[in-house]
């Protein structure tokens, strides 16, 4: 049991530096989709961040905020790439 | 037993994340970025979900596995569109297609308007 908490930390960490990787690229991208591209995946590995907190943490709400941040993860991608495409949301 | 399987999902899930965050930092272009970071990262996070769902399966909640399971639905739906709104996009917006791309066939469609080269850095 102790072995499997020492590895979802491992794992946490690592996630972490991919997390950090999409800052990166969020900071640095020369256009604007280059930091949207950025936000999004940094929305989707926050969800199994998210994952990786229930586990260790034996509470079943966290997975309630990965399912929350799914969703509201894709609708901001999908309304600012409307944006983008200078465009209304309704067309 | 439960807990090594789920070990493996999880471990392979966070390495796909990783591959598909430094793919997102090498690559040269928003569309190349976009395609690798979301392949991987999408796989990356149902692998780590199907492992949410063996445990919580196997004694420790119930609850916990059924909203993994409802939470695989929406990622596998959600994040291909978001993928492909955003390249559409991008194209719209102007972003130019980087030097060794071959073909563009959206070109022979809708020819691509306004082109910028990299704006503002910041």
């Amino acid at each position: 049991m102790a072995n499997f908490e020492y590895f979802l930390y491992v794992a946490m960490a690592v996630l972490v530096l991919s997390i950090f990787l999409c800052l990166w690229r969020i900071t640095h991208g020369p256009t604007a989709p280059d930091r949207m591209v950025g936000i999004d995946i940094l929305g989707v590995s926050l969800v199994s961040f998210s994952v990786l907190i229930a586990l260790l943490s034996g509470r079943g709400y966290y997975m309630t905020l990965a399912l929350a941040w799914a969703l509201l993860a894709f609708i901001a991608t999908v309304g600012l790439s409307k944006y983008l495409e200078g465009r209304g949301l309704d067309e | 037993m439960s807990e090594i399987i789920t070990a493996i999902l999880i471990g392979l899930g966070v390495l796909f994340n990783l591959f598909g965050s430094i793919g997102l930092v090498r690559l040269p272009d928003v569309y190349t970025r976009l395609q690798a970071a979301t392949k991987c990262v999408t796989l990356g996070t149902l692998l780590t979900l199907t492992g949410a769902v063996i445990y919580g399966f196997s004694g420790a909640s119930a609850e916990m596995a059924w909203k993994s399971m409802l939470c695989i639905v929406f990622v596998v739906i959600t994040t291909p569109a978001a993928a492909h709104a955003l390249a559409r996009g991008a194209y719209k917006y102007g972003v130019k297609l980087k030097e060794p791309t071959v073909v563009d066939l959206y070109q022979e469609v809708e020819p691509q308007q306004v082109s910028i080269e990299d704006d503002e850095e910041t």
